[in-house]
């Protein structure tokens, strides 16, 4: 019997991969008066409903398109919660 | 010569491909993104715009539309393909060349001519071309900063594969003149087999002195004379 599991993927550039949008956001929080915020790096998330028999079998499919599509492996990282 | 210029929902540079490739001496037909299948060509173009809204990632979803399986395949048979701009960015999601691409350094979307450096010119796309000429092509990107790791851009340069780099005037290539962030100043890169070549700037729009420069054409003159042989 299938059930549904919700996960959330983040995508963040790699730490070696220049973001220049999140130093503009750090440069923006400066402007605020956080002068304490001492870096940003800016990413995205992707909430999923995925169908399957086990979490592990949702994970092991989420986990290919986390790597085929979500991310882009040359300049990106990802992780995975369980919602 | 037969061309078909590639078009995904979202694509907004396919007319100007259709007319500078008819314009010069090619046979150029439309090809929806959907089609299963290519009919007989010399050349698959994919052109510039914003598929698919440029939603996940420039190119990204692009890169999964059903004609894309029959273009890797053409690819894989040693067929000619050349991506600008957006196409560039399908290629390189495809892995059709190696690497991918960033926001520009400075963030801003840039619309200007710039000049690029022929570094190669022994590929099917730039013989017509001097080695270390300088061109004046129009570039319109948010997203050129080309990026790859040190041992895939070591590669790319061992072998002779950065077509083309953003340069001056007199041909130099350096960090001032780099518009955009892209490692080593690469506008342009070929493949492995040297058949297909992926460029950020636009020589369709280069193709007409009356529009500002016809120092795209070389490449459109270089590619008929490679399928003619």
């Amino acid at each position: 019997m299938a059930s549904a599991f919700k996960f959330r993927v983040f995508v963040s550039l790699k730490k070696s991969v220049l973001d220049p949008q999140g130093q503009t956001i750090l440069t923006a929080l400066h402007h605020m008066d956080l002068k304490e915020a001492k870096s940003c790096r800016a990413g995205k998330f992707f909430d999923l409903e995925i169908e399957a028999g086990t979490q592990k079998e949702a994970e092991a499919k989420l986990h290919q398109a986390a790597k085929d599509i979500l991310s882009n492996p040359v300049i990106e990282d990802y992780s995975i919660t369980l919602l | 010569m037969k061309a078909v210029v590639i078009v995904f929902p979202g694509s907004n540079c396919d007319s100007d491909c259709f007319h500078a490739l008819n314009q010069s001496g090619f046979e150029a037909q439309y090809v929806w993104h959907k089609e299963t299948s290519l009919p007989k060509t010399d050349l698959v173009f994919l052109p510039g715009g914003f598929s698919y809204g440029d939603y996940l990632r420039t190119g990204a979803i692009a890169r999964f539309s059903p004609v894309m399986k029959e273009v890797a395949r053409y690819a894989n048979t040693g067929g000619i393909v050349l991506g600008v701009c957006n196409g560039f960015q399908i290629l390189l999601e495809a892995g059709l060349l190696p690497g991918a691409m960033l926001r520009n350094r400075d963030l801003a979307f840039i619309c200007r001519h710039v000049f690029l450096k022929v570094e190669n010119n022994q590929t099917i796309f730039t013989k017509d071309y001097a080695k270390g000429e300088v061109i004046s092509i129009p570039i319109a990107h948010g997203e050129g900063n080309y990026f790859a790791e040190p041992s895939i851009i070591e590669r790319l340069e061992k072998e002779n594969r950065i077509v083309f780099r953003y340069s001056s005037e007199r041909g130099d290539a350096t960090e001032a003149f780099n518009p955009n962030g892209s490692q080593k100043n690469i506008a342009g890169i070929i493949n492995e087999k040297g058949n297909v070549l992926g460029m950020m700037p636009h020589p369709e729009r280069a193709s007409e002195t009356l529009l500002g420069s016809s120092a795209g054409s070389k490449m459109w003159t270089s590619l008929l004379n490679a399928v003619k042989i």
